[in-house]
């Protein structure tokens, strides 16, 4: 292994024209996008550079020999991780600015000066320090990139590994207690919604059509019961109160024989009625 | 090109992270600035990886990666609770203890 390494370090490994090409068409895209979150007013925005960001990220994974890398970052970052703001954002209020209240005095320029210095002093260490010159990543990925990933993870960091899933499983729980509201109320579904209108006494079924039965077929003639009376509430209450219920007694069945029988009805339907 | 370029960029991404966290009050801008951190650690394990040809680094990325998607499920279940009971996503809002 260490002299397939050693083999390889001899090698002058340099990129390629395209993969530098690459890089500065995505470099001034990925840094403009990430000021965005520094100064897009609307946090949908920011949400947005910064998948921009991701995505460009992807990217350059691929160019530099880690295509599992790329994949994952376009899988877990852009669809999950930024899905996940993009929907506490539309949960919390899409709306939110931010206060220009300044609780902690002159925070805003403390902060802009150690950005600042911090962005200088990454960036001359960073180019400043001499650097062993490019390995590559040939020989470390001479069977696919993703079966080289694979062996590393299964093989040097399994523990690491079973870790991280123990941590996603605790992340998950975390997440559902923490997300969890408590009930004060009882439930109230349909057969509590039954009940409450037994109790109340009002009618358990739907009210009389109006006009069933009656000489007349329309919205305003009451329907008749089974003994032949007409039945108040089968019209409309909106023409009650107006008025314009045309009168019970018209269409009331003739003169009943006896409060048992249903002169106007015929035998077979009466037991529809 | 060297690949020392992947590296300033990055530290710039870096700092634009830093310094969105510094700046910004809405705490799920702040928790993006976090995350765009977490990214640019990530390029420069991967570009390390690439320099001295060992795929370590690559892991290291990854594992970070999905360190980062449970601390951002946990980050926005707070956000939210938070948001519940005081109805407000800003950082400032938050300050029961001091008194």
């Amino acid at each position: 292994m260490s002299a397939a390494l050693l083999a390889a370090a001899t090698q002058t490994v340099t990129t390629s024209t395209a993969e530098e090409v690459l890089f500065w068409c995505l470099a001034p895209v990925m840094v403009i996008a990430a000021l965005g979150l520094i100064f897009a007013r609307k946090a949908v925005h920011a949400a947005m550079s910064v998948i921009v960001v991701m995505i460009s990220l992807a990217f350059l994974y691929v160019a530099q020999d880690a295509p599992f890398l790329g994949v994952v970052q376009v899988v877990v970052y852009t669809g999950a991780v930024m899905m996940l703001f993009v929907f506490v954002l539309m949960l919390i209020g899409v709306d939110a600015s931010d206060s220009l209240v300044e609780t902690i005095k002159a925070q805003r320029w403390i902060g802009w000066i150690a950005g600042i210095g911090l962005g200088i002093v990454l960036v001359g260490v960073v180019t400043r320090a001499t650097y062993p010159s490019m390995t590559g990543l040939a020989t470390a990925n001479a069977d696919s990139n993703p079966v080289a990933v694979a062996k590393v993870i299964f093989g040097d960091f399994v523990f690491t590994f079973e870790v991280v899933g123990a941590l996603l499983v605790t992340a998950a729980l975390g997440a559902l207690v923490l997300t969890h509201r408590q009930r004060l109320t009882p439930r109230i579904g349909q057969k509590e919604r039954a009940d409450a209108r037994v109790a109340a006494g009002g009618s358990l079924t739907p009210l009389p059509a109006p006009g069933v039965y009656a000489r007349h077929n329309a919205l305003d003639v009451p329907a008749l019961d089974h003994l032949g009376r007409p039945l108040e509430e089968s019209v409309s209450r909106v023409l009650r109160i107006r008025g314009q219920e045309l009168g019970v007694e018209q269409f009331q069945a003739p003169a009943l024989p006896s409060a048992t029988q249903t002169p106007t009805l015929e035998p077979g339907t009466e037991d529809q009625a | 090109m060297s690949l020392t370029n992947y590296l300033v960029l990055a530290s710039v991404l870096f700092t634009i992270g830093a310094t969105t966290v510094l700046l910004r009050r809405n705490a799920i801008i702040v928790f993006m600035g976090v995350e765009l951190m977490l990214n640019a650690t990530n390029l420069v394990l991967v570009t390390f990886s690439r320099m001295h040809g060992n795929l370590t680094g690559q892991v290291m990325a990854f594992f970070v990666m999905v360190v980062a998607a449970a601390e951002v499920v946990i980050g926005l279940a707070i956000i939210v609770s938070i948001f519940r009971t005081r109805r407000s996503a800003s950082v400032d809002d938050v300050n029961l203890l001091k008194s």
